[in-house]
């Protein structure tokens, strides 16, 4: 029995006269891993812009866990629970790794963090991702690979039940793929379901249970894994007739 | 800086600046502390939106010269004895609803250009202010100070220490801000807003708090300004120079943190005082924007910044 933790039906957003996304229609069960893959510019962060509320969507609809959030403000549904990290990192440049994460504690999570214990729930975070050494350090002097997993922590910091990832990897060694992909398995194995955007195909097959593919701001294909990579219509976007 | 000295150091100000005012007589002491104290509540004021925020608040002698016309007005319309402390409350409270417009604002504008608007506002209220008869208008208006200055020897030594509980309030309210869940929040607008926003800050709210007290604190730093000056019209009201120095005070002191307008107002406003008497007013304008060009280029975290570079090193 699958629950939908997210369910956007006929999302559709213009820039000007530009189709960004075109009636797409995207659901995520509850615990679900989700890959979200296609060229560039075919429309995966417009799509999860209109998920996390950076963007509304003009027309179509977007429920999560029964509740309609079609035009609710990005900070609110961060409160639901609907959490995601940057493309480009963007760490509270100001902050220590660990106030970085005092902040979706202190207001994403608010309801359900324990206000006394903010700094020992941060802590649990970093020590989770594996940044707890650098708890105290500045978040701007973070390496590459530090920033994304802050990136990550921040995101988890707002106790989430839908993480949108949205290439977490870009850049990164092959070795730094695996610790990233580890944290995202750790995560959905205590019940968060998990958007992962990617370009890294040996991450993506190897992590989504389902994978849907946008082209043009148009899905085209939708399937396991193994479906995907078989599919003509994938190999006709991503490689030319 | 740990609550109990904090709080101990406010005392200490307030008790030292009752001393002054029982062992100095010569009034120019007061008249030059005033203008100091007053430039501290202006910085403080302005780096709630400006550093803790990062909106960079081009409009600050508006807010200042509001302030100063409430005061003028209500002193027209209820005689010149009309309580001060109720004049302040008022201007306090006219102002605060500007800078709550002047945050709604920051819905549509950013950066340089929200600066641009909050430049404008102030024209717009200067232009207000020169029409406005009852107030003056372009011709200024003279205000008599009223006779009764409690137990202190004149009264520019009880508007003295009025604003120096002013100005320790204002330090004790943007102190209390900066460490706070609130300060937080603001200082995740001042670095990121939209991975702000995505970490559950509500942007829009926490803008429109900040510019709200940010407006009331410098209208109350305008209050009992026409009782200083006894003189007032837009020209001097709205003075550019009141906008400057009230973003060059915490950009040398440090916008990060409460304490570096404070010591920024403190340092720039005595250095003015000096530089006033010792060789003349019109260089006091030119050293503020060495000063500011100085800091800004070699050291734009302020002093606090370099403190803490410091600490930094020496910690390694």
């Amino acid at each position: 029995m699958t629950v939908p933790v997210l369910t956007a039906g006929g999302i559709t957003k213009r820039f000007g006269g530009f189709i960004a996304l075109q009636n797409v229609d995207l659901h995520v069960n509850a615990g679900e891993r989700l890959g979200l893959i296609g060229p560039n510019g075919s429309g995966k962060t417009t799509l999860i812009n209109c998920i996390s509320g950076a963007l509304f969507n003009d027309e179509g609809s977007i429920e999560f866990e029964g509740r309609n959030i079609t035009r609710m403000p990005a900070y609110q549904r961060a409160r639901l629970g609907v959490a995601r990290s940057f493309q480009i990192p963007k760490p509270f440049r100001s902050m220590s790794v660990l106030e970085n994460l005092r902040v979706p504690l202190e207001y994403a999570a608010w309801s359900r963090s324990e206000h006394r214990r903010i700094t020992d729930e941060a802590m649990d975070v970093l020590e989770q991702i594996g940044l707890k050494g650098r708890a105290h350090e500045n978040s701007a002097g973070l390496t590459q690979v530090d920033m994304r997993k802050l990136e990550l922590a921040r995101a988890l910091a707002a106790k989430p039940r839908l993480l949108v990832s949205d290439e977490a990897m870009a850049g990164l060694s092959s070795a730094e793929v695996d610790e990233i992909l580890e944290i995202l398995l750790a995560l959905n194995r205590r019940g968060v379901a998990v958007i992962m955007i990617e370009h890294i195909m040996r991450a993506v097959m190897r992590f989504s249970e389902r994978v849907v593919v946008l082209d043009a701001g148009q899905k085209i294909a939708e399937g396991t894994p193994e479906e995907i990579v078989r599919n003509p219509l994938v190999e006709r976007a991503y490689l030319g007739e | 800086m740990k609550g109990r000295a904090f709080w101990l150091s406010m005392v200490a100000a307030l008790v030292a600046g009752l001393l002054l005012t029982h062992f100095i007589d010569n009034d120019y002491y007061f008249n030059a502390l005033y203008v100091i104290l007053q430039g501290t509540v202006m910085a403080v004021a302005w780096n709630i939106l400006g550093g803790f925020t990062g909106y960079v608040n081009f409009g600050s002698a508006g807010f200042f010269a509001v302030g100063a016309y409430t005061s003028i007005a209500l002193g027209k319309a209820f005689g010149q004895d009309f309580p001060l402390p109720i004049m302040i409350m008022a201007a306090a409270l006219v102002c605060g609803l500007i800078g709550l417009g002047l945050g709604y604002l920051t819905l549509r504008l950013k950066g340089v250009y929200f600066s641009i608007a909050t430049l404008a506002m102030a024209i717009v209220f200067e232009t207000l202010m020169n029409n406005w008869a009852y107030v003056g208008g372009a011709r200024g208006a003279y205000i008599l100070t009223p006779d009764s200055h409690l137990w202190f020897n004149s009264y520019i030594e009880m508007l003295f220490v009025l604003m120096l509980l002013l100005t320790l309030g204002s330090i004790a309210i943007s102190r209390a801000l900066n460490a706070s869940r609130l300060g937080r929040g603001l200082a995740a607008i001042r670095d990121d807003e939209v991975a702000a926003e995505c970490a559950g800050v509500p942007t829009l709210k926490l803008k429109l708090i900040s510019a709200t007290i940010m407006g009331a604190m410098m209208g109350v730093a305008g209050a009992p300004y026409p009782y200083f000056v006894t003189f007032v019209d837009p020209a001097s009201a709205f003075s550019l120079f009141v906008a400057v120095n009230a973003i060059a005070m915490p950009m040398i002191g440090g916008t990060a943190h409460w304490i570096g307008p404070v010591i920024g107002a403190l340092l720039v406003g005595t250095a003015q005082q000096v530089i006033t008497v010792t060789v003349s007013s019109e260089l006091n304008v030119l050293f503020v924007g060495i000063m500011l060009v100085v800091f800004i280029s070699m050291a734009p975290q302020g002093i606090v910044g370099l403190v803490q570079k410091f600490r930094a090193r020496r910690a390694r």
